[in-house]
């Protein structure tokens, strides 16, 4: 970069094409992911605060433990949906528009598998208890729907940018947004591995 | 180490006299409730506390109003030069070092506070049940079962007393400020505290949680009496009450009975067994009327049956529809539930 | 000679180029405009003024409080407006008043402290702008119709739950405060990657003003603070109006986890309030001390060391409620050793008065009445710390007195000194120095006589949140005492207003740096124009404005023209490029509108079930809005770069 041995104020300097280092849209983006994150933290923390406040049994009796068979199914097709927006945004950083276009697809797709999965789960689920049931039921389904939630948010975030990728706004100068919705799929893939763990498995040991 | 007065004779008449001298001064509404005037075990020791801190803090207050006045004296002049430098050493020392062993000797201090608050010295002989209630307490001796009553806690003077603390409705703060720091009454949850005093006397007690509409009249009358008197009172309260009514009393008793009192209210010995309102089985020997709403006599005890809701608005006490006629007996009864 | 045309060329281009800016940046007054905007400065002083309207209008429910109490078994109100009233009193003036006052602060003053020309996200900052204001509009309204929340602003369960708290009340809280939220958490992350970004070259971390580190360290505290008040509001809203059972022993719930959950925020947020304060009196001292703050590196990691351990101390909140003696004495211990950050600051501004040469001016005179207050508060705050006091006092109006001192004293006191210190920034005039000193003296001796009588009432026993008394406690003197300081401190905050309205109108116009300050806003104009600084500034030292390099450079260098801002390195202010700022638009108004809209349609539906499809209606607005506003623009396969 010679822009840097160039005088602070030039004007050349402040058109540059290319500026390095992190942009303010990661940070934003990374400071968005941190305190909706911490809101996770305290959801997930309130579950286990209720849960050593409360009898031996848990789930509270006569609710079991939640099924597994369909959950690991939904986890199967979440966390795999990482790699191929990874994957896109490798490639527009190449200027690689297709890849891009394939790649958001991919995860579209398997987005909305994961959560037609859960409308199946909840519906069997609901059987069984509601959101006022008991406390447990409670934090059961405020936990996964706001999970959900964030999930059907990511996927308008990459069906907007699939949109706005067919239309040709994104190359390999320009692709910020691809950067900080990616930054937000993945996000939403941990969370729901902390999930996974505290809601579904935690009660089986 | 103050002497225990309860093995000391506590029928001398003098200590009689006393008692006797606080009770009437009690009636001329003179109850304090000062953290200030600590009677009891607990609140003595933090009242100890309190005034060390105090000086403690007046000290460092007058040792940074010294800077300031210096500052402000010396440092105006328009010829005072500006001196360099970060000042490390004076603020590791003054803004470190000092506070930092001034908040440890406070905090063990404080830390074995806590540990003598935590438990009486001796088992407590005396277990009372404190239940919160919008707006009003409960108060039920374990010993002898029956012996209930409301808004008023005698303790036997000398002894540690056990109060377990449970709530009906909200959360509610258990505090007489004279004899012990707050404990919170939380939903779903039995605390424990315990009391204990060497003086006979009331000790005035206020909710300290804010817990709606009337949290400002849900007092508690607690009374250290010696151990004798406090045996004949709880005896006297387990029981229903002994003394022949007159005509009018048993008019007013049958009204009572008869009525809408009986459905929330209970009275020992009747048919009345309601358990929304407070127990009135002594009523008539009460320090006052709604948890400290009211003084007890037969004109706000009348208005209170009358429309309570004059008297301490968003009760639940419904207005009666209690007769002319019928409200002298009704009261006349009432007032002789000792 | 040739010197001669050179310089006139020279400054004939700069006009030139001054005019180009003008141009780029000036949004022409129109009312589309006054909607559309996003120059942080117009939004900073927005804030101000809304937050403090804000602060008159709970400032007047305290008075009427306190003219209930003046007097034994008043009956100036009834218990139900009484509670509606300290709760309104209570929530306004730490969610609408003291932390959108500091963003206030905070919007105007970031940018121009370090050398940006606007925040890093402009629309965010209006959008930010616009949620507090319809936020705070809705909270208020409901007072105006008689249902204010009324469970106190730490709206205990199951007090505040069903089947206790019937109506509406709570459930404005509960939105009224989500909403609010998401505000404050949009401002927050704006200030952060703004300090962290948009530093001018050469502001390298070590070269922060304290001010911006305070902003830095309560931005960090809101974003891990915030979620814990947010999540728990949900959970009561869920709990209110479709019976879930968060808060319900009955069903397995606890009304613990609602204590946690909102002091885990609550403590923080003490913080969140005083830490800005302490940030202006490290901004106001050095021109009045004509030295910088002593010991920078102190105060800097006092900042952050009180942003962690704030964290820690939550549960002090909770000494009374039977939890085990173990952790009273860990949570005790923290509450007791986060007072030595806080002392490490008094004495640095102390050390700094005493190295320095005093010129005493209406803003310092505040920031000598912050400090003896501020230090009171100190005291009684370390006692609250020690478990077995605390359960003596606590809840009676000893915490009213204590926390008053640290609200109070610790964040009013610095942000009036700020007022009258940045005036000539924030309206290009000067105050009048008699009227503000009559101003000081008032609400310093009106506080004192308000609320130092409340340590004695309640060491005597009396609780706080009652509605009225009986005589004959030993508290009526006092109260009345109270009351009238109450009246005295009335006179002083509208004398102060007074002087603010009349600087605005009258005031003698202010040279660009009355103070001859240290840092850059002190080197533009009076008022800044809408582009800041022509020049990007270059920094040297902490003190830049007491630097001839920059001061040299800032007049003298060639103007930067253009629609863009500067982005520098994380941590030593390196140039690394420049980005295009957003233009105005209208886009931030239509998505808050949109929250609005969400909130009333879920408080109408109280009332009516069909409601639910306004919230609906008002989630597509949002959706649409943000659409709209992250839409990037279409661009040729040349212009976004694709491989060939």
């Amino acid at each position: 970069m010679t822009a840097v041995a160039e005088k602070a104020t030039s004007p050349r300097l402040l058109s540059a094409e290319m500026p390095s280092g992190r942009t303010t849209g990661w940070w934003g983006m990374v400071l968005f992911v941190t305190t909706e994150a911490t809101i996770f933290a305290a959801l997930l923390g309130s579950y286990f605060y209720i849960r050593f406040q409360s009898g031996p049994q848990w789930p509270p009796p006569p609710l079991e433990d939640p099924k597994l068979t369909k959950v690991i199914i939904m986890t199967a097709l979440l966390l795999p949906s990482s790699v191929p927006v990874m994957w896109a945004e490798r490639g527009i950083r190449k200027g690689q528009r297709w890849r891009l276009r394939a790649g958001l697809t991919i995860t579209l797709v398997l987005g909305l598998a994961f959560l037609g999965m859960q409308a199946w789960e909840y519906s069997e689920d609901l059987k069984k208890h509601t959101l006022t049931t008991d406390a447990y039921s409670s934090l059961f389904y405020t936990t996964t729907s706001l999970h959900g939630f964030h999930v059907a948010v990511g996927l308008l975030m990459v069906g907007w940018l699939l949109a706005a990728s067919l239309r040709g706004s994104f190359g390999y100068r320009r692709h910020e947004r691809v950067r900080l919705t990616a930054i937000y799929w993945h996000f939403v893939d941990v969370v729901w591995v902390a999930i996974f763990l505290c809601l579904y498995l935690s009660p089986r040991l | 180490m103050r002497r225990d007065p309860s093995r000391r004779g506590i029928r001398t008449p003098w200590r009689l006299a006393a008692v006797g001298c606080m009770l009437t001064l009690g009636g001329c509404a003179h109850h304090q409730q000062s953290t200030l005037q600590a009677s009891g075990d607990g609140a003595q020791r933090v009242e100890g506390l309190w005034w060390l801190m105090f000086w403690i803090a007046m000290a460092v207050f007058a040792e940074v109003m010294l800077l300031l006045g210096w500052a402000l004296w010396w440092r105006r002049r328009p010829r005072a030069k500006i001196r360099g430098g970060d000042a490390i050493g004076g603020i590791a020392v003054l803004g470190v070092v000092v506070p930092f062993a001034v908040l440890v000797t406070v905090y063990g201090l404080g830390l074995r506070d806590l540990n003598a608050l935590a438990a009486p010295r001796q088992d407590p002989a005396v277990t009372v049940d404190v239940i919160g209630h919008q707006w009003w307490w409960e108060v039920r001796y374990a010993h002898p079962a029956g012996a209930v009553t409301a808004n008023e806690l005698h303790i036997p003077v000398g002894e540690p007393v056990r109060v377990r603390l449970r709530t009906a409705d909200v959360q509610h703060s258990f505090w007489v400020p004279q004899l012990m720091p707050k404990t919170d009454l939380i939903a779903g949850k039995v605390n424990q505290t315990w009391l204990r005093t060497a003086t006979p006397g009331q000790y005035r007690a206020q909710c300290a949680e804010y817990c709606g509409k009337q949290h400002a009249f849900m007092a508690l009358m607690v009374v250290a009496e010696p151990r004798a008197e406090f045996d004949t009172w709880v005896a006297a309260t387990a029981r229903p009450a002994t003394t022949t009514l007159t005509a009018a009393q048993q008019r007013g008793r049958e009204v009572f009975e008869r009525s809408s009192c009986a459905s929330c209210h209970t009275v020992q010995g009747t048919t009345a067994t309601g358990s929304v309102g407070p127990d009135l089985s002594t009523i008539g020997s009460r320090w006052s009327i709604g948890a400290g709403a009211a003084p007890n006599d037969a004109g706000h005890l009348g208005g209170w049956i009358v429309n309570s809701q004059t008297i301490k608005p968003g009760n639940a006490m419904p207005p009666q529809p209690v007769s002319a006629q019928d409200l002298p007996d009704l009261l006349s009864y009432l007032q002789s539930l000792k | 000679m040739s010197v001669d045309t050179e310089e006139q060329s020279r400054s004939a281009s700069r006009d030139e180029a001054l005019a180009e800016l003008e141009k780029n940046w000036g949004e022409r007054p129109s009312l589309r405009s006054w909607f559309s905007t996003v120059d942080h400065k117009r939004i900073g002083r927005r804030y101000m003024v809304t937050a403090g309207v804000f602060f008159i209008l709970a400032g007047t429910d305290a008075m009427i409080l306190r003219t209930q109490l003046a007097r034994p078994n008043a009956t100036v109100l009834s218990p139900e407006a009484y509670d509606q009233l300290f709760t309104m009193h209570g929530t306004a003036m730490i969610f609408l008043f003291s932390t959108p006052m500091f963003f206030g602060f905070g919007n105007f003053l970031v940018p121009l402290l370090i050398g940006a020309r606007d925040m890093a996200f402009p629309r965010l900052n209006a959008f930010g702008y616009w949620v507090f204001v319809f936020s705070g509009t809705v909270m208020f309204t409901s007072q105006l119709v008689g249902r204010a929340p009324d469970g106190g602003w730490f709206g205990y369960v199951p007090l505040t739950d069903t089947p206790y708290s019937t109506g509406v009340n709570l459930d404005v809280y509960s939105l009224g405060l989500l909403f609010l939220g998401v505000s404050t958490t949009a401002g927050a992350i704006n200030f952060i990657v703004t300090v962290v970004k948009m530093r001018a070259p050469g502001m390298s971390l070590n070269r922060l003003p304290l001010f911006v580190w305070a902003i830095v360290g309560t931005s960090f505290m809101v974003i891990f603070a915030l979620p814990a008040l947010n999540l728990a509001n949900a959970m009561l809203f869920l709990d209110r109006r479709f019976g879930a059972h968060f808060f319900d022993p009955g069903h397995g719930g606890s009304t613990l986890l609602w204590q946690h959950l909102f002091w885990i925020f609550g403590h923080p947020d003490v913080y969140i309030i005083v830490m800005p304060a302490l940030g202006i009196v490290s901004a106001v001292l050095p021109a009045f001390c004509r030295r910088g703050v002593v010991a920078y590196p102190l105060m800097v990691l006092a900042i952050v060391t009180i942003s962690i351990i704030s964290f820690g101390v939550w549960v002090h909140h909770m000494f009374a409620t039977g939890l085990p003696q173990l952790s009273y004495s860990f949570f005790s211990a923290a509450s007791t050793l986060i007072t030595i950050p806080s002392g490490i600051q008094i004495f640095a501004w102390l050390f700094t008065m005493l190295r320095g040469r005093i010129v005493v001016r209406t803003p310092f005179l505040f920031i000598v009445g912050f400090i003896v207050t501020f230090v009171l508060g100190g005291f009684t705050g370390v006692m609250f710390a020690i478990t077995a006091f605390d359960q003596q006092v606590t809840d009676s109006y000893f915490v009213v007195a204590h926390f008053h001192y640290v609200l109070f004293g610790g964040a009013v006191f610095p942000m009036l000194a700020g007022i009258y210190f940045w005036l000539p920034k924030f309206t290009g005039r000067m105050y009048a120095e008699k009227l503000s000193r009559w101003a000081f003296w008032l609400v310093f001796v009106g506080f004192n006589t308000t609320f130092m009588p409340m340590h004695v009432s309640g060491l005597l026993g009396m609780p706080r949140r009652i509605y009225t008394y009986p005589g004959g406690l030993g508290w009526d003197i006092w109260n009345l005492i109270s009351t009238i300081g109450a009246y005295i401190l009335a006179v002083g905050l509208l004398l102060v207003l007074i002087g603010v309205v009349h600087a605005v109108r009258r005031g003698a116009p202010a040279p660009d740096d009355p103070w001859q300050g240290d840092t850059l806003e002190w080197g533009t104009s009076s008022p800044p124009r809408p582009y800041n600084f022509a020049a990007v500034p270059q920094v040297h030292s902490l003190h830049p404005m007491w630097d001839e390099r920059t001061t040299r450079a800032l007049a003298t260098d060639e103007p930067l023209p253009s629609h863009r801002a500067m982005t520098t390195s994380e941590l030593d202010g390196r140039q690394e490029g420049a980005i295009e700022m957003p233009e105005e638009s209208l886009l931030p108004l239509a998505a808050a509108v949109g929250i609005l809209v969400v909130v009333l349609g879920l408080l109408w539906a109280w009332y009516w079930t069909g409601w639910y499809w306004l919230a609906g209606a008002g989630a597509l607005l949002i959706f649409g809005a943000l659409a709209r506003w992250l839409w990037p623009p279409e661009r040729t396969p040349e212009e976004a770069g694709v491989a060939p």
